[in-house]
Parts: structure tokens; sequence; C-alpha cells
């Protein structure tokens, strides 16, 4: 895996981008050089310390209640992290199940699930997600719950599909007739045959949550106020073109970057575990 | 063919039944209708009088079935913000929203199609490249960054762009390019992608031997192969067209549905949102019916199952 990694340079870039990432979200607490919440309106809307009026007293400057940027973009990183890991697991296991019920036993089940997925497929999440988070209120666990939910279809007709092509296999038949239950099949024998498709679905699929959440930010149905969000930064820095460019342009980059650190490691992900793989 | 669209408008039809079921089961069963829509102070008699009133003391069973029937004939109520029926409300904005999805669909085909077909011929060089890292980037800029970038640029610095609103045709071109870029990088990838597999097939070699030239073989046989799966992708772009109009819309005050999307859900006018979501499904299913005819047009051995 490794010398694969070593001659892909995309890949090592993408990978190198989303360990800085989660390296920054982790030790936020040590790095960041200011409280994030903590306004200092004598400084408020400092520009970056490299453009005329800066100081390196801020690096990337101040925003509108002169709070340190480059601080909340390295706390705004957490909720990023959180929502993307938490939200691709969540998303994966009820796709999994789903799928793997669908495929697995077939029939009226099948019929259904698959209906839902395909609503889900032709409906711009989106709109759904603004409504849940409308109706529930804003919240990291609500911003999760939509996430997951989000997601969980791309899984299920993977999952559904290998396990069509899997059930009907000699090995299955054999282990039936040894007297294997349904759950052990399931678990034992078919599931991790799906679990590299499923880990590059994973990947990209993460990077679909991290650009909706920002989207959930910037439109203020996110997380609760008080905690800096990269979609957050951007939607305050909004009436403030004009004086303080600088606060649309930083939280906007990181956003980018990640989302294609993410990509570029799913791409090679792809490209290793399962070449004929397609999407 | 007849039998085979009668099936699929059936299925279509439960597809909107489905979402506005969703919706429904959303608002009155996870959350509470007329705590959102009274302000903070009402109290607990204005609560139970606006319940009475609006019919949330009946049943759930018996309130779906004033709700779809009222779907069915486009009544959701009257709005709140705007005192004038729901559905009348979103009808109005709805043009809006279609020409914006159509400007960035436009915009999309004519960057994503010449981008991936030249991008398959030159395989591996330098225009490649470009191209390749162009589309990626595409693909992983937020679209409300990539429509605020454009104002900082166009609208601030330049003044070459109007900043918001429907005014000019000079108006659509930021939130319509905003809108496109994702299904321009999508089509691009996508396109490569196919016609660099399609170019290994026998019938390339069989066209060449024939001593056909490139521009022949790549468009008449390649593109032409490569042309239904574009399709298929358009079908599903079309909904992320659609949901990205949302905040497209936000970002350039653009006065369709996104917005007002957006607009009523923080307002909790969830008359009007519902009106929107059951607008959007229908359009949705309408228009991946459109596309599988159309895909059943252009490759005719798949047969209408």
């Amino acid at each position: 895996m490794w010398n694969n990694l070593k001659e892909s340079k995309t890949g090592i870039l993408g990978l190198s981008i989303v360990l800085l990432v989660i390296v920054v979200a982790f030790t936020a607490t040590i790095i960041s050089p200011y409280d994030p919440v903590k306004q200092d309106i004598i400084n408020k809307m400092k520009p970056p310390a490299w453009s005329e009026g800066g100081t390196w007293d801020h690096i990337f400057g101040t925003d509108q209640l002169g709070r340190d940027i480059l601080s909340r973009l390295i706390y705004g990183s957490r909720v990023t992290l959180m929502v993307a890991f938490s939200g691709t697991i969540l998303a994966g296991i009820v796709g999994v199940v789903m799928g793997a019920i669908s495929g697995y036993y077939g029939g009226w089940i099948d019929s259904l699930i698959m209906r839902i997925v395909d609503i889900q497929l032709s409906f711009p999440f989106i709109l759904l997600a603004l409504f849940i988070a409308a109706v529930l209120g804003s919240g990291l666990q609500n911003i999760i719950l939509i996430a997951g939910l989000s997601g969980w279809v791309r899984y299920a007709r993977l999952v559904r599909g290998e396990i069509l092509s899997i059930k009907e296999m000699e090995y299955i038949e054999a282990i039936r007739s040894l007297g294997g239950s349904n759950m052990r099949i399931i678990f034992r024998h078919i599931l991790p045959n799906v679990i590299s498709p499923v880990i590059v679905i994973a990947t990209l699929e993460m990077a679909k949550i991290i650009l909706m959440e920002a989207s959930l930010s910037y439109l203020g149905l996110g997380v609760p106020i008080e905690i800096p969000t990269w979609g957050r930064m951007l939607s305050d820095s909004r009436v403030h073109l004009v004086t303080s460019p600088w606060m649309a342009i930083l939280p906007g980059l990181a956003i980018t970057l990640t989302v294609l650190g993410v990509n570029l490691l799913g791409d090679w992900l792809r490209d290793y575990l399962d070449p004929k793989l397609d999407f | 063919m007849a039998k085979y669209l009668a099936k699929r408008l059936g299925q279509s039809l439960i597809a909107v039944l489905g979402i506005t079921l969703v919706v429904f089961l959303v608002l009155n069963v996870a959350g509470d209708p007329v705590q959102l829509m009274l302000p903070p102070s009402a109290s607990q008699a204005d609560i139970e009088a606006m319940r009475e009133e609006m019919g949330f003391n009946d049943p759930i069973i018996v309130q779906f079935g004033r709700f779809l029937k009222g779907a069915v004939v486009g009544d959701f109520g009257m709005s709140y913000n705007y005192n004038e029926p729901a559905m009348a409300v979103v009808l109005e904005r709805l043009p809006a929203t279609l020409k914006l999805a159509g400007a960035a669909l436009l915009i999309s085909l004519i960057f994503g199609i010449p981008a991936g077909i030249i991008s398959a011929i030159k395989r591996n060089s330098k225009t490649d490249a470009v191209i390749r890292s162009i589309s990626l980037l595409g693909q992983c800029i937020p679209a409300f960054w990539l429509g605020i970038m454009l104002i900082m640029i166009f609208s601030v610095k330049l003044r070459w762009l109007p900043t918001s609103g429907n005014d000019s045709w000079k108006s659509i071109i930021m939130p319509a390019f905003t809108l496109g870029v994702f299904t321009a990088a999508t089509i691009t990838r996508l396109l490569r992608s196919n016609m660099l597999e399609i170019m290994t097939k026998e019938y390339i070699d069989v066209a060449k031997a024939k001593g056909l030239g490139g521009y022949m073989i790549v468009m008449k046989h390649a593109f032409k192969n490569a042309l239904s799966s574009i399709l298929t992708v358009l079908g599903l772009q079309i909904a992320s067209l659609i949901g990205g109009a949302v905040i497209t819309e936000t970002v350039f005050g653009w006065p369709g549905i996104g917005r007002l999307a957006v607009q009523s859900i923080t307002n909790s006018d969830f008359m009007v949102v519902e009106a929107i979501v059951f607008i959007m499904a229908i359009s949705f299913t309408l228009i991946n019916l459109v596309v599988d005819i159309l895909y059943c047009i252009i490759n005719p051995r798949i047969k209408m199952q």
C-alpha cells in the first residue's frame, strides 16, 4: 500500500492535507494563538500581517468583532472533522445494513428500500436538510444526523449489488448447508467482501458532507452561533466584502483545501483498492 | 412504449407522494408547527387557539388526509408572510429558478463537453493535466464561496456586473456560472473517462482501419457512444442544480424558489416550504422521465422495461 502511495503524487498530497487538518483539530487548544470567541472591539477588522496595516499579532487578521481569524480557522476545523467523520460513519452503518437487508432478503423489503433510495437520489438533499435543521433546531447532533441521513443511499446501492452477486456463489451455499445462520453469512462471509468499495465511497462521501455542513452553516442553520465554523465565518464576511476581503477568502480556502485533500485521497484509494470501480 | 411510460409515471407518482409524506412527517411529528410559527412570547392560550384553528388537534391521519387532498389540487394553505396562497407565492418565483438552472445547465454543457473530449484526445498531455486540475477544483470549491469571490472580483473591484437581483441580462452571468461549475466539472471528468474507455474498443480500431479521419472517429463513434452515460448523469445533476440553486440564489439575491425556501424556513412559513418541496419533487420526477425517454431514443438497444 505504501509503495503504491509513494508513486501517486496526488495521493500523497491528499493524505498530507487530511493529516494536517486532523493534527490541527486535535491540537487546537495548544496551537491556537487566541481564544476563538474572545471579542476585542478595539482591534476589529485588522488585515492579515502581509497586507497594509496588518500586524504579526494577528497573522490572518481579525473579524468584525475583533476575533482572531487564525484561531477561528483552527477551531473551525474541529466542527468540520467531527461532522465529517461522525456523519460518514453514521451514513455508512445505515447504508450497509439497509443494503445488506435489501440484497440478502430480496422481495418486498428490497423493493421498499430501493424505492426510498430512488426517491432520495432524485431529490436535492440540501432542501430536506434545511427543512430538518429548521424543525429540529440547530445543533451539532442534528447536523450529524442530517449528514448521516443524506449519505446512506450510495452505500445501500453498492452493498445490495455486491450481495446480489455474492449470495449466489457456491461457497455461500456450502455455508448454508453446513447450518450457517443468515446473520453469520451476512456478517462473516459477505460483508468482508464489500469493505474496500465501502471505504472508497466513504471517503468521497465525506467530501460531500464537509461541503453540506459548510453550506448549512453559511445559511445560518448549522451548529449554534457561538461555535466557530468555516461556513459561519464566510456568512459573517458577506457584509464586509469591500472593507475586509480576507474574512471571506481565508475560510473558503480552508474548506476548498480540505475537500480537495479528501477527494484526492478518495481517488487514490479507488485506484488502489478497486480499479474497476467507476463513479 | 406506452406501457413503459405508464409504469414510469406510476413510479414517479409514488416518489412524489413519498417526498410529500416525509415533509409532512418531519413537520408534524418531529416538530410542532404551531410552536415554530408563533413567536416565543405567545401564551399557552394563543397556542391552543391556533392549534384548534389550524386543525392540529385532529388525529394525525385526518391531518395527512387533509394535507394530501389539498396537495393534489395544489392547495397548501395560506402563506403567513405574503398573505397569499402558498402555491401562488411559489409559482410566481418558479420561472426565475428555471431560467437560472437552464442557464447553468447550458454553461456546464458548453464548458464540460469540449473539455472532456479534448482531455480524452490529448490524454496525459499538459492540456489534459490543466483540464483535470480545473475540473477537480470545480468539484471541491463550495458554491457559495465561489459566488462570493466572483462578487468580490467582478462587482466590487471591477464593477462590471451587479452583485444581486434579476434586472438585466448581466445579472444572470455570475449566478449561472457559480451554479454550473460543479456540473461542468462532473461532465468533464465523466466524459473523459468514458471516451478513454470507448477509444480502446474494437470498433474504433475498425473505424481507423477503414481510414476514417480522427475527427470522424472521435465525434461519430466515440462521442456518440459516450453520450448515453452523460444523459444518465444529467438526470441526477439536475437534482443537484436545483438543490444548488438554494445556495446560489441566496448568495446572489436571485428572486427564485431557492431563496424563497431559505427565507420561508427561517421565517417558519411552512406552508410555502411544503409547496416548494412538492413543486421540486414534481419537476425532478418529470425531468428524470424525459431523460429516461431520451436515453431510450439515443440507445435503442436498451429495452424499455
